[in-house]
């Protein structure tokens, strides 16, 4: 048998016969039973709209006002830089970095490599140059892409403070709220190995 | 146990002179370095992915002793100065009666932590000698491990906040301590234990017992 007809299994290593698989049937591993393949109608482009949809929020989360302090007459505004910068005396600047990464960049830098990859097969074009490359990229910054991590911190911060001050929202705090869920919905819309096959025999075509 | 009664053949594309590639599952000629359709680098399931599980794995378990020993936080209030490391703000959450998010940090920062840590040590002991837990089980511990291990970093992201948040002059301001960096340093090197391991070495010991055992 040719191995082109074959799936090693990403997580044991097992050879499956690469079959058919009908559109909303989920073919697994015959031995750990990890997922193989999930195509789904639609999910190329599904998946561009939301890392879309994503990208506007994660601007909008960077640019507009996030929280605001009242307390005694005093108030104090704090953005989303805020917080990255909150690091950025002193000798922890380096953290100040590392957190601007995992909350806004790595997970920009994320949806525009599913966008760039995904967004021409949505169209049924030929993948573009290098959309192997990009995938590659978003796939390895997944688990460091840490926006909705983020938000849920922001919480635990909010239920800290609201004992001695009164806390406002602004428009970047529910453009992140957002954020979470258009995250959760694009990370399960993402079946990898039906991506890769994909761009597999759209690229040899 | 029912696996090992009646073990049905599986072959695996290194048992078949092949080498599977992990990111995108494509059975590459035997030896190749990289994948012919991902372009992933490929390695066979082996004793350099333990090695680096286990660095990876020390330097976390290093890096969480200051984050426990150093203030996460240090709040002045009308001219007083506090520290709190983490247990101390646990304790603080508890003792204001906000029970719900005292045990949700406890567990993000304390409980999370070291049991990744056992789990991860775990798994690596395991592949070396018969293990307790069956392949099954410990597939879905490495999966949950992987799945939970960033969502510890949700306590520096709660230190930046407050950082940013709580600054008003003389009434109260918020500054971040030194353990804010080591923990944040002994969540991404677990993560990055996490991430060497390969799980496919789970089922290679398995096959391997079963040989013994022929």
């Amino acid at each position: 048998m040719d191995s082109d007809q074959l799936i090693a299994c990403p997580t044991c290593d097992v050879l499956n016969r690469d079959q058919e698989v009908k559109a909303h049937t989920v073919a697994r591993c015959a031995r750990c039973g990890t997922v193989l393949a999930a195509p789904k109608s639609g999910a190329m482009t599904r998946i561009a709209m939301l890392s879309l949809t994503a990208l506007i929020l994660l601007a909008a989360a960077a640019g507009f006002p996030f929280l605001e302090l009242k307390a005694q007459g005093l108030s104090h505004q704090a953005s989303v830089l805020d917080a990255v910068l909150a690091f950025s005396r002193g000798p922890m600047a380096p953290l100040s970095l590392a957190t601007g990464l995992l909350i806004v960049l790595l997970p920009a830098a994320r949806f525009c490599a599913l966008i760039y990859t995904l967004a021409p097969m949505a169209l049924g074009w030929h993948p573009a140059p290098h959309a192997a490359t990009a995938y590659r990229w978003a796939e390895r910054l997944k688990p460091w892409a840490m926006a909705e991590i983020f938000i849920i911190g922001v919480a635990v911060a909010l239920v800290k403070v609201s004992g001695l001050a009164r806390v406002g929202l602004g428009p970047a705090f529910w453009a992140f709220a957002a954020l979470l869920i258009v995250t959760i919905l694009t990370d399960n819309s993402i079946c990898r190995l039906t991506v890769w096959k994909t761009l597999k025999t759209r690229g040899r075509s | 146990m029912e696996d090992a009664e009646n073990p049905r053949p599986f072959l695996t594309a290194a048992a078949a002179g092949l080498t599977g590639c992990r990111a995108c599952g494509t059975a590459n000629p035997g030896g190749a370095r990289a994948c012919a359709c991902c372009g992933s680098p490929l390695e066979p399931a082996g004793p350099a992915s333990l090695q680096r599980v286990w660095a990876w794995l020390a330097a976390g378990m290093i890096a969480y002793v200051p984050a426990n020993l150093y203030p996460m936080l240090r709040t002045t209030t009308f001219g007083r100065s506090s520290e709190n490391t983490l247990i101390g703000g646990i304790a603080e959450l508890f003792s204001h009666g906000s029970y719900g998010v005292a045990l949700i940090v406890f567990f993000a920062s304390i409980v999370i932590p070291v049991a990744k840590f056992l789990a991860i040590a775990y798994l690596a002991i395991s592949v070396r000698q018969p293990a307790a837990l069956g392949s099954h089980s410990r597939l879905v511990l490495y999966e949950v491990v992987e799945f939970i291990g960033r969502w510890s970093m949700i306590d520096v992201f709660v230190v930046a906040i407050l950082t940013a948040l709580v600054q008003l002059d003389f009434a109260a301001a918020v500054a971040p301590g030194a353990a804010a960096v080591s923990f944040a340093l002994s969540v991404a090197f677990t993560m990055l234990a996490a991430q060497s391991f390969d799980p496919r070495l789970i089922w290679n010991a398995e096959s391997e017992n079963l040989n013994d055992h022929a």
